[in-house]
């Protein structure tokens, strides 16, 4: 194990490990790379694309990019930072996001990477897509209006619970996120409260039934820090 | 048409019995549902993921992400009209609004009794010989009223499709300038047993020597790509032929496949010789459905002659054949990562790579992904070698390359030029009078002005997978970016943020722009846009987007300031817009139901 190798990032050495994407390197050395889509736990899907950044010049995903001693990555420059503020407002404007009375505001990665970046406004005309929401399950509710078509619950479902309980369908902007069950609603499929897939979502869609307010809006995670704090600190109590 | 829950069960058991029962089929048992029933009842679904053993969410995300499957009937006979900016400069909305109207039917809605249906599709590939339309996916070529009259006629006397005339299915090759490749004769199996008589290793060496380089766009060397599969480990290693020839404006692949085939089939074979494939696939888009006959022919003529099967000629472990997988309606599904999921039966989302197909590809094996005129080109260096192969076009591009030429000329189709032909020779002789801007490599290539008519078509200077678009002087290039803006739109696969939205807010600005309501402000925007989705995109085409406005902004924006409104900026939203469900519940069209300024978005066209 090569573990002296190191790259640069924003002019910092970073050490890494063989094998290593470059957020996976960053996020283990306190440096936080803005990112929705990337969960430690499961295969890199490069699809929101907030961890852009410039490898040797070039730019590319840091979820799906490996690092490699010498690379000199850019990350925390005005330019990729004014790229993730417009990939945030596209990600507002195609949903329908209403922080002030969703039960994730505060613990909500969207919400949190916006005011880290200080994203002032959706600026892009509301697409407001009709997007019904499913209540059939008994414990879990999914509000579609929310989704940022991530993955991650696909992935969760797929590769931990063994259950493939959900899907993306549909191309471009009619891309939405599929129940695997003939009517295609959650109450039907064999979707558990107790499944990872229920406990990925970085947004407000997929969210346990009978939980309101139990820490207070201004108490929670984001509230207390900004995200990017957040990850640093989380680096520090991982050792 | 409703559907019999029986009649579906025996289709259903006869299509899985045809398709060997493979998920890796789904797409193309799909299309053979659609086929049958003008859609894909939402009851086969999970018949068919219970069959192939997929989860329902899987069979859901292929059905909805390729354009020629629909879950509601698109009628008995589905009318599509090509709409490419070459389609519309020859007058194709005239045409489709005159089918409308006789045939009652609106745009992208069904006939009431259910017989037919009229929409726009991204572009068929027959821009030299358009507007074309596509009926029941078979491609009509050189449309006008009266021909569309006769359609009409013949869908409302309900006469099948195969026993309409045949002109109207005529396909002209328009071979305009014959080069090495075009002109040659060729005698199948002669260049498979020519490069068995050099051995795999020495034939390598030739393509090596040749510096053939991949027609599809990228140009990357065919050689290494081959060499980097052979290397790979796997059990298995598969020759992906790429037809899905989408880009608009591009038809030579249709024409080297129409009357070309062997070489483009041979060329597989070679591939396979070297790299120790035994199966070969060619992803056809389903726009040239009407090849697909002619193509199976051609195979079993080619298994006959040896070309195709067990110990070609006589090499004992040399076994290799050919399939052909239809695309659906994906523009995407040229990227190769793209295509190689739409072969496996998926949605054509793009893969991350690495890993690249040459080390995992189809079904997890080395996969060589290569475009057809790549393949045909390969029998030649079989033929000759590569040192006299390198003896045509320049340094890093060498021998010819085959442009499809469309647009403002008199002579349009193909043309078979050695690399560095000058653009200004190839506009002479397809007889462009006064060209304003020529589209290179279609709408996700470049734009370029009389002033850089002296460029080459060459990988180093003007690269392009074939495609040249001509405008003459009295074309709008706003009308050229707009059409290209909402292509993109419609084809943009959904998964990355940059391009499923990104192309989504530029086609909506452009919209805005063409109703007289775009400012400054909106032009920022645009630039600013194509920055983002070059950059952050996650495959060429939300990478190249934005290319064409950008361009035309650049050269020609007097076509776009000419239609800003003269203020600094207007809102996005529209209140009259906005009330258009209402007018539509109440069933009110009159005047005062609208707003005294009648708001911009109303006058959008909405194709």
């Amino acid at each position: 194990m090569s573990d002296d190798a190191t790259f640069m990032l924003d002019g910092r050495p970073i050490r890494f490990v063989a094998g290593q994407s470059i957020l996976e390197a960053a996020t283990a050395a306190g440096t936080f790379i803005p990112n929705l889509c990337h969960h430690p736990e499961f295969k890199p899907h490069g699809s929101c694309k907030l961890c852009t950044v410039k490898v040797n010049g070039r730019a590319s995903s840091a979820c799906t990019t490996r690092a490699r001693a010498g690379q000199e990555v850019a990350s925390d420059t005005p330019e990729l930072n004014r790229h993730r503020r417009t990939l945030l407002q596209m990600l507002f404007v195609e949903g329908n996001h209403f922080c002030p009375g969703c039960e994730k505001s505060g613990n909500c990665r969207l919400q949190a990477l916006a005011y880290d970046l200080e994203m002032l406004n959706p600026h892009y005309e509301h697409f407001y897509p009709p997007r019904p929401i499913d209540a059939s399950h008994p414990d879990v509710l999914i509000d579609f209006n929310r989704c940022i078509l991530c993955a991650l619950c696909v992935r969760a479902s797929r590769d931990v619970d063994g259950k493939s309980v959900f899907a993306l369908a549909g191309r471009g902007t009619a891309q939405h996120l599929v129940v695997d069950c003939p009517s295609g609603k959650l109450g039907d499929s064999d979707f558990a409260m107790t499944d990872k897939a229920a406990a990925v979502c970085p947004v407000g869609a997929i969210l346990p039934k009978r939980v309101g307010f139990s820490v207070p809006i201004g108490e929670r995670t984001f509230d207390v820090e900004p995200i990017s704090a957040h990850a640093a600190h989380a680096a520090e109590t991982r050792g | 048409m409703t559907t019999n829950e029986a009649a579906l069960d025996t289709v259903l058991a006869d299509l899985l019995a045809r398709h060997g029962r493979d998920p890796g089929r789904l797409l193309q048992i799909l299309l053979d549902v659609q086929a049958r029933f003008a859609r894909v009842p939402p009851e086969a679904v999970p018949k068919l993921a219970a069959a192939l053993c997929l989860p329902i969410g899987e069979v859901e995300s292929t059905v909805e992400f390729y354009s020629f499957l629909s879950r509601t009937s698109v009628g008995e006979y589905r009318v599509l009209f090509s709409d490419n900016i070459t389609d519309r400069m020859l007058g194709n909305l005239t045409i489709f609004d005159h089918m409308a109207k006789r045939l009652g039917v609106r745009a992208g809605e069904v006939s009431d009794d259910g017989l037919v249906s009229l929409d726009t599709t991204s572009c068929t590939g027959m821009c030299d010989q358009g507007p074309a339309i596509l009926v029941n996916g078979i491609a009509v070529t050189r449309m006008t009223l009266r021909r569309a009259d006769q359609v009409c006629e013949l869908i409302r006397s309900r006469v099948p499709v195969a026993e309409w005339p045949a002109d109207f299915f005529r396909v002209d090759h328009n071979i305009r300038r014959a080069d090495m490749l075009l002109a040659a004769d060729f005698t199948p199996g002669s260049a498979l047993k020519a490069a068995i008589g050099l051995g795999r290793d020495r034939f390598l060496e030739e393509m090596r020597i040749s510096n053939l380089r991949g027609r599809g766009g990228a140009g990357f060397t065919t050689a290494v790509k081959w060499e980097a599969a052979r290397n790979a480990a796997g059990d298995e290693r598969y020759i992906v032929c790429n037809a899905d020839e989408g880009e608009p404006g591009t038809f030579k692949d249709r024409v080297l496949l129409q009357y070309y085939p062997e070489r483009v089939f041979e060329g597989m074979a070679l591939a396979a010789y070297v790299i120790g494939a035994r199966h070969g696939l060619l992803y056809l888009r389903g726009e040239y459905l009407y090849l697909r006959p002619r193509l199976e022919e051609k195979l079993t003529e080619l298994r006959a002659l040896g070309v195709l099967g067990r110990s070609i000629f006589g090499v004992d472990d040399f076994a290799f054949d050919i399939e052909i997988h239809m695309g659906a309606g994906a523009y995407v599904c040229g990227e190769e990562t793209a295509l190689i999921e739409s072969l496996e039966g998926k949605a054509g989302r793009p893969r991350i790579r690495p890993p690249f197909p040459v080390t995992s590809g189809y079904r997890g094996r080395p996969t060589v992904v290569n475009n057809v005129e790549t393949l045909a080109k390969v029998s030649e260096i079989a033929l000759n070698g590569g040192a006299w192969y390198r003896g045509y076009g320049t340094r890093q591009s060498t021998g010819t390359k085959i442009l499809s030429v469309s647009g403002d000329c008199a002579r349009p189709g193909i043309y078979e030029y050695p690399f560095g032909v000058r653009i200004s020779q190839v506009l002479e002789d397809c007889g462009a009078r006064r060209p304003r801007a020529v589209q290179i490599s279609g709408a996700s290539g470049q734009c370029l002005t009389p002033r850089e008519f002296g460029r080459r078509i060459a990988f180093e200077d003007v690269p392009t997978a074939g495609a040249l678009m001509i405008f003459g002087d009295h074309r709008d290039m706003f009308e050229v970016a707009l059409n290209f803006a909402r292509f993109f739109r419609h084809e943009s696969c959904g998964f990355c943020t940059p391009c499923r939205v990104g192309t989504t807010i530029q086609a909506k600005i452009m919209d805005k722009i063409a109703a007289g309501h775009g400012t400054q402000y909106e032009m920022n925007e645009l630039e600013h846009l194509h920055e983002v989705m070059r950059t952050a995109s996650h495959c060429g085409l939300g990478q190249t987007a934005g290319q064409a406005i950008a361009d035309t902004i650049t050269e020609f924006r007097g076509d776009y300031e000419k239609r800003l409104a003269r203020k600094d900026f207007e809102p996005a939203f529209d209140l009259d817009a906005a009330l258009d469900r209402a007018r539509d519940i109440t069933g009110r069209d009159d005047a005062d139901s609208r707003l005294v300024d009648e708001g911009w978005h109303a006058r959008e066209t909405t194709r």
